[in-house]
């Protein structure tokens, strides 16, 4: 399964490493306090914030993991991108927006520190800190080992150089640097995998020849001819496709909980949000987000099904490697398409992509970790602000910077832990990724409804939290033999899926979160009075003006055009 | 700040120029280009993305006069 590159490949790859390092060096000359460094100053034009946006979340791991569950589930994976974030994202741009971008937070954490109080506000930034750097150790880690088996490199040095790269843009330009690199790179993760889905469905015959070559495989494991070309037909029931998932599970689980946790409360992607020029910019980020990701699905999880259908025809010559157990490890999805259909030159540039989607995933973990650290944490606990605006700038910075190296240190520390202790670190991720359905609920109620108190909210995101893990522990996928898939109490109830019980957990977190959160605001009394709380809550908060442009500039024409879009490929692979 | 555009457009550009005259060099080359069904890909990609980054160098230059 070696691949072997071209002096032509390596050629690319070292002009994109010079690009992106020199975009930070570029903007070094900028950054000349905290607000440039961490938060962009504040400038980034709407279209510039909306890819970085995108691309922060086109992670390595997103790449290759969702190549591999289009081989697994088929077309059902776009799930996640359609219903798991579309409408998520337009209810973030058109209703939270304004709240978070008016609220002059600097971060999620402090957005609840201003709507609530200090103790939701150090939770929060203290589970949110150790999440980042877990997701970039263990993304770095799924890089380096893809490297060394696929490509030949060491493990050690693919680690520590991409590592380093990432480190060198984001310590020189900050935020700035790291989106600007993150635009950069979504153009190269397009046009980098983009030949690879032409020639693969050229291959298999077009669409309908993919539908012909698939049918017999979904017949052969017991579905509807159609179950991999289609994405709702055969929800009814969730023995009816590979996912194990019904419509009410999708619905509900992934295109409620998880996704309104993912995309509306994560401060990795919403910090891109942030730093957008003026409130109206900032709400058409993840609008403009929204439209390249309806269609990345038929840049990666497309060349997925189709592996599918090469995989089970022996005249392709289309292998993956094989676990232990003989299963295909689909994680080699793409890296093996790349190898099946790229000559010298294209290859590179395939290559290039999956490093950029890398460093993208990277860079955002990188530059939302040390705005956390230096605003909720440092500045919060070690050195509070002295009130001299400069130079608790130039502090800040340092401060700012300093961060930026220990996380990326920290990053490989916990890669090099991932890959002595897999299991362990899978248990953790899995474990902070539980903060965000309970997380959404709190700034939910927080936002509309202006009773909710913060020992309320305190209560409903640590009760939420545990209640998750207590789930997690309690059930487990059918068949799954370590205890890193839960169970780890004992088992009272066995899914038939992991997916299931992933959504089940988030559903479990969110519910429980907002009754806690509604039953102690009751018996609590609300200490913020109502001057302190505009800004921040709805109904005490000026309605936005709509700026003087055409309706397709205003964010709720983009709402609009997004959410036709969305509707439209829904029904074209119902 | 600089406008995005530029090492954008440049990036692709030189991207571009490269790959082309590499998938011209090797336009003799049959047995390479099996893989990817017979097609001269590196033609076919190098002229889009330098297509890409001229009118992205183009975007930013007609901003910068205006």
């Amino acid at each position: 399964m070696r691949l072997e590159l071209s002096l032509i490949d390596y050629l690319i790859m070292i002009i994109y490493f010079v690009f992106v390092i020199g975009i930070g060096w570029f903007l070094k000359k900028y950054m000349k306090n905290a607000n440039a460094f961490l938060e962009a100053g504040r400038s980034m034009p709407a279209w510039v914030a909306g890819l970085a946006f995108i691309s922060t979340n086109l992670g390595a791991l997103e790449v290759m993991g969702m190549s591999g569950s289009g081989m697994k589930y088929g077309m059902l994976t776009a799930h996640f991108f359609w219903v798991g974030a579309i409408p998520a994202m337009i209810f973030l741009a058109i209703f939270m927006m304004p709240f978070y971008y008016g609220s002059k937070a600097r971060s999620v954490p402090e957005f609840l520190k201003l709507r609530y109080d200090e103790k939701t506000r150090a939770l929060n930034a203290f589970l949110f800190a150790t999440m980042t750097i877990l997701a970039s150790g263990i993304s770095m880690y799924a890089l380096a080992i893809l490297m060394e088996n696929v490509l030949g490199w060491d493990f050690n040095m693919s680690l520590w150089i991409s590592a380093l790269i990432v480190l060198c843009y984001t310590y020189l330009g900050g935020l700035s640097s790291a989106i600007y690199n993150e635009v950069l790179q979504f153009f190269i993760i397009v046009i980098g995998l983009l030949p690879l889905v032409v020639l693969s469905l050229q291959d298999i015959g077009g669409w309908s020849g993919l539908k012909d070559s698939l049918a017999t495989i979904a017949t052969a494991k017991g579905y509807a001819p159609d179950v991999y070309t289609t994405t709702w037909k055969h929800a009814g029931d969730a023995v009816a496709n590979p996912m194990g998932t019904a419509w009410y599970g999708i619905l509900f689980g992934l295109g409620f909980v998880l996704s309104f946790g993912y995309w509306c409360t994560n401060f990795l992607i919403v910090q891109r949000a942030f730093a957008a020029e003026n409130v109206n910019a900032a709400r058409k980020v993840p609008l403009i987000g929204a439209i390249p990701k309806m269609f990345i699905p038929f840049l990666i999880i497309v060349p997925g099904v189709i592996a599918l259908a090469l995989f089970n025809d022996p005249s392709k010559h289309f292998t993956l490697p094989l676990d232990a157990s003989g299963n295909p490890i689909y994680d080699y999805t793409i890296i093996m398409l790349l190898k099946q259909y790229l000559p010298a030159g294209v290859l590179g540039l395939g290559i290039t992509a999956l490093l950029a989607s890398f460093m993208s995933g990277m860079a955002g973990n990188v530059s939302a970790f040390n705005t956390v650290w230096t605003y909720d944490i440092y500045g919060s606990y070690i050195r509070k602000p002295t009130g001299n605006e400069e130079a608790d700038g130039k502090h800040y910075l340092h401060v700012g910077r300093i961060a930026t190296v220990a996380g990326v240190l920290l990053s490989i520390a916990a890669a090099y832990i991932a890959s002595k202790f897999g299991n362990i670190m899978d248990f953790l991720q899995t474990i902070f990724s539980m903060i965000n359905a309970p997380l959404f609920a709190v700034i939910f109620l927080g936002m509309f409804w202006k009773r909710t108190t913060g020992h309320a909210a305190f209560s409903g995101l640590l009760i939420g939290f545990l209640s998750a893990l207590l789930h997690h522990g309690l059930t487990a996928p059918a068949g799954a033999t370590t205890m890193v898939k839960g169970g780890w109490i004992t088992i009272l109830h066995t899914y038939p899926v992991e997916m299931a019980q992933n959504f089940w957990t988030a559903i479990i977190a969110c519910s429980i979160a907002t009754i806690v959160t509604v039953a102690i605001t009751l018996v609590t009394k609300q200490k913020r009075t109502e001057a302190e709380l505009k800004g921040l809550v709805y109904s005490l908060t000026p309605k936005l003006e709509e700026e003087d442009v055409p309706w397709y500039q205003r964010p709720s024409g983009l709402a609009v055009i997004v959410g036709v879009i969305f509707v439209i490929l829904t029904i074209m692979f119902w | 700040m600089v406008d995005i555009r530029i090492p954008i457009g440049l990036m692709f550009s030189i991207f571009g120029v490269i790959v082309t005259g590499y998938g011209l060099f090797t336009i003799s080359d049959s047995e390479m280009y099996v893989k990817s069904l017979g097609t001269n890909v590196n033609i076919i990609m190098g002229l889009i993305m330098l297509a890409f980054g001229l009118v992205m160098l183009y975007l930013a230059k007609r901003k910068k006069k205006a």
